[in-house]
């Protein structure tokens, strides 16, 4: 145990990155499992979109994030493999208050991941391979589409209150 | 997870090794700090109601800073399966000590949707060996005390 700095290498950096890749594919994994398992009459055109839009926003930003990975010579984390761990262990929510819970819970979740990696980034002085600017840029991006994210999930939930 | 939450961690272990107060020196060494940082930020948790420190003999956690150590040692634990089970690190608890600053409990919690933990965690945590006894038990991993500081 130490308190050594979080973001001091490429590794490390492509660590945090892949991790960042996951929660996007248990996000992604997720928002597909609750739409299938909804009761009929819990499902409408307005969840669909939410899940879905959730679904291919999540699976965008796992792409930007791996091609950072690839650049800084760490390994992807297969979508496929990150979706089985998530079916094994997926306790359904039959109605669209757990389901919406979930996905304010997973919204709010990356976008706490993406702020504190920024800043831990932008405390850092370590010269990465990839390109800080473009990192940043990316990152930030990400972490602004997460907080949008979050503002829909609940105009939903306030909306079916 | 934030230092103060990892000093709450070191102590949290520390008393549990010793049974007792845990000396500013162990948690010192445990965190790779120097003493007079561990004081200083003793002073802190004891401020805010977290630990009680008497001189000479050592910190004592309260029932709340307890609550938030054992909070922050499942978040180290999820992180270790994590790590083992998802991504295959074999340098898993070097690692895990890099990311704790990093990782805090709200995603730890989502990381522990897709891992397999005990219902124990975070009881069956060896502070010496700095891992969950149940993962080395599923690993069948032959695990060494390690002293150095991650990389």
């Amino acid at each position: 145990m130490s308190l050594s700095y979080p973001v001091a290498s490429d590794h490390q950096l492509a660590r945090l990155l892949q991790i960042g890749m996951v929660l996007e594919e248990v996000v992604e994994a997720r928002a597909h499992k609750h739409y299938e398992s909804l009761d009929e009459g819990e499902r409408d055109a307005e969840l669909e979109a939410l899940l879905e839009g959730a679904a291919e926003e999540s699976a965008g930003h796992r792409a930007e994030l791996e091609s950072l990975v690839d650049e800084l010579e760490g390994d992807p984390v297969a979508y496929e493999e990150i979706e089985e761990l998530v079916a094994a262990r997926y306790e359904a929510d039959t109605d669209t208050d757990g389901v919406l819970y979930d996905q304010l819970a997973s919204e709010e979740t990356a976008y706490k991941f993406y702020d504190d990696l920024v800043t831990a980034i932008e405390g850092s002085d370590v010269r990465f391979s990839v390109d800080r600017d473009r990192l940043l840029e990316t990152l930030v991006a990400i972490r602004e589409d997460e907080a949008e994210g979050v503002e829909e999930v609940t105009r939903l939930m306030e909306a079916r209150e | 997870m934030n230092t103060q939450n990892q000093y709450l961690k070191a102590i949290y272990l520390v008393q549990e090794q010793e049974d007792g107060p845990a000396s500013t020196g162990k948690v010192a060494d445990a965190l790779d700090v120097s003493p007079a940082s561990a004081n200083e930020m003793i002073g802190k948790l004891e401020a805010a109601g977290l630990a009680d420190h008497e001189k000479y003999k050592g910190v004592d956690l309260t029932d709340e800073g307890i609550k938030r150590a054992r909070d922050a040692l499942q978040t180290y634990c999820i992180i270790e399966r994590f790590l083992v089970e998802v991504l295959e690190v074999e340098e898993f608890r070097a690692e895990a000590r890099q990311l704790e600053s990093v990782i805090d409990e709200t995603v730890g919690d989502r990381l522990d949707t897709i891992i397999d933990r005990d219902p124990s965690c975070p009881d069956c945590f060896d502070a010496d060996l700095d891992v969950c006894c149940h993962l080395v038990s599923d690993l069948d991993i032959d695990v060494e005390v390690e002293s150095e500081a991650a990389d």
